[in-house]
């Protein structure tokens, strides 16, 4: 090691000036957001004294505002499990619109197989296939929902690498396919009355365990496995990567079908926590998960960004969106800030690594 | 033919469409031996480099490589053949520290049942990477710095280390310091001494001629698609391959080419 640590071109490496981990900056971003809302909440007049994060119930067994950070969390878990596949395309330097209606597409489907036959000893008012279809094993509408999720990635894919369609327009062109096959699937008719174990997927706080569980297997497995190199190395210099011998194409058909297994897996979350499945669900899902991704400090040029940000890209909208509620402001003006927010983190994003090279 | 031969190419020609770049190229490298590629822009050098690498497919001719003919599909079979090339343009992915780019495509693994998401494994990546620097003198400051926060120099030194990281039987250079400033330059051709030294054969495409003369043993310049001059260092000089290069004098042996 002592040999390479100096240059003959008067190249030196100096510690210090490496900047610290993204993730730190974001971290801190949510951090000064909380602390924002907290003042707000002590000092405005009409707030009369709440606390953001704390707990003011005067109970003993707890400091925080559980309730309210349970909410959040909540919030973001199911488009943050969408947001964990968004993340890796955006690495590859690609995009996927197609999420929010995959969901909805996924919702109808999965739940189709997961009904029950019995709802308080009638037969089901909301069947769509006949008593075959009833009380079936809840593999089986989780398996054909990411079995579909995993087919509409790997078209998306395969348009994206073999037939040299743009990303954006591919995925686009998938996002009104997938809302019209959501639509088709019941004629424009809700799904309802899920068996017990389908019901128990997105129940209670189980979106945010798998979030988390997610979460936390996606980061290793960018971080340490030859996927998430290739990945990375192909948003960076894609011809870099060819190259290299990766075989791009391949690797981007999976990419693209991971992300969209993702969103599917959030579908069926979603349905199992709504009770019921409809076409018009997971509206707007695909924008938050890439609002997600790029508050998070994922470089839409790719070969930048961790999970981790993304997850905390995910609390920072959830914060975002909790404290606005929290501090009464209308509907209308959170859509707006919200908007001003994304486009203010993309500018730091891109100040900051203009100032580090 | 002796055994010592390392790569010959016979009657290796390419025609775009219309357009002769290559034609019947009849070139020859020893064991151990720097060779130079030199001419003028459009004269065939890379196009001759594209088909030794398997950038390109020949039209017509032979390659024969390590006593074999042989046929690339693409670079990577190249490399596995164990031509290690270094493009003008460098394929180096910014994001990614030094080991990372060393080992990209053919990445050291553990627990490889598990497919694409086979660990990698880094502890070992870094060991080579720090073996291949020392032995080529290549200086990185640091190996797990980002290929983005690195000058030229470096990246060129970075793209030069994976031929000793990976014991090729032979090294392609085009170009290496096109793009370098003074001591960044320095430090390639002493990159390329070390080869020399190591007995790690070389073909040079450069247009330097003082660089030239300083590393190789022999020098090939070709002119309008054709070789034209096949010269040992000893015997020519500056302006003898001026002559050859800009078609003032043609080599005896290759009297009615261009």
């Amino acid at each position: 090691m002592a040999d390479t640590s100096h240059g003959t071109g008067g190249l030196t490496f100096d510690k210090s000036k490496r900047s610290w981990p993204n993730e730190l900056n974001i971290l801190l971003a949510l951090v000064i957001i909380i602390a924002i809302f907290e003042i707000i909440g002590q000092v405005a007049p009409y707030m009369n004294g709440q606390s953001f994060l704390f707990d003011t119930k005067d109970r003993f067994d707890s400091i925080f505002n559980e309730a309210r950070l349970q909410i959040i969390i909540l919030q973001v878990a199911i488009i943050g499990i969408i947001a964990l596949g968004v993340t890796q395309v955006i690495i590859t330097a690609g995009i996927d619109l197609s999420s929010g209606p995959l969901v909805a597409a996924t919702a109808m489907i999965a739940m189709s197989f997961g009904q029950t036959e019995l709802v308080n000893g009638f037969p089901n008012p909301k069947a769509l296939f006949g008593t075959w279809a009833m009380d079936l094993p809840v593999i089986v509408p989780v398996v054909i929902g990411l079995a579909f999720g995993a087919c509409i990635g790997a078209i998306n894919g395969t348009f994206i690498a073999y037939f040299r369609i743009p990303p954006f327009i591919a995925t686009l062109g998938m996002f009104l396919i997938c809302r019209g096959i959501a639509l088709w699937w019941s004629g424009g008719n809700p799904i309802s009355f899920p068996t017990e174990s389908y019901a128990w997927i997105g129940s209670g706080m189980m979106p945010v365990v798998w979030f988390i569980i997610l979460a936390i297997i996606f980061q290793l497995i960018m971080s340490y496995t030859v996927y998430g190199k290739h990945t990375y190395a192909i948003g960076s210099n894609e011809e870099a990567a060819r190259m290299s011998g990766i075989n791009v194409r391949r690797h981007k058909v999976m990419v693209y079908t991971i992300a969209a297994m993702l969103a599917a897996f959030a579908g069926i979350v979603l349905s199992s926590k709504a009770v019921t499945a409809q076409a018009g669900m997971g509206e707007f899902y695909e924008l938050f998960a890439i609002a997600m991704a790029v508050i998070g400090g994922i470089s839409l040029q790719g070969g930048r960004g961790s999970i981790i940000g993304t997850v905390l890209g995910a609390m920072v909208l959830g914060v975002i969106r909790s404290g606005f509620t929290y501090i009464k402001l209308d509907g209308s003006y959170q859509l707006m800030a919200m908007g001003g927010i994304i486009i203010a983190a993309v500018i730091l994003d891109q100040y900051r690594q203009r100032n580090k090279a | 033919m002796s055994d010592d031969i390392v790569l010959e190419t016979r009657d290796l020609t390419k025609h775009y469409g219309g357009v002769h770049a290559l034609e019947g190229a009849n070139f020859t490298l020893r064991k151990g031996e720097h060779v130079a590629i030199m001419g003028d822009n459009g004269a065939g050098k890379s196009t001759f480099v594209r088909q030794i690498t398997g950038v390109e497919q020949r039209t017509r001719g032979e390659v024969i490589f390590d006593g074999k003919p042989v046929h690339f599909a693409g670079p990577l079979d190249a490399r596995e053949a164990g031509i290690e090339t270094v493009f003008q343009t460098l394929a180096l992915a910014d994001h990614l520290d030094v080991p990372d780019n060393l080992f990209l495509g053919r990445e050291k693994t553990k627990l490889n049942w598990l497919g694409p998401f086979r660990l990698l494994d880094y502890k070992a990546m870094r060991q080579d990477t720090i073996d291949g620097l020392n032995k080529t003198g290549v200086k990185i400051p640091n190996i797990r710095n980002t290929i983005q926060n690195m000058s030229g120099g470096q990246r060129q030194c970075v793209a030069i280390a994976r031929t000793a990281t990976f014991h090729s039987k032979l090294t392609i250079m085009d170009e290496p310091t096109a793009a370098l400033g003074v001591q960044e330059t320095a430090q390639v051709e002493n990159i390329i001494r070390t080869l020399k030294e190591d007995g790690e054969p070389l073909i040079l495409v450069s247009h330097n001629m003082r660089q030239v003369m300083d590393l190789v043993d022999r020098i090939v310049v070709f002119r309008r698609g054709r070789m034209v001059a096949d010269l040992k260092k000893e015997e020519t000089d500056g302006q003898d391959i001026v002559a050859y290069i800009t078609g003032a004098k043609t080599g005896a042996e290759f009297e009615g080419a261009a």
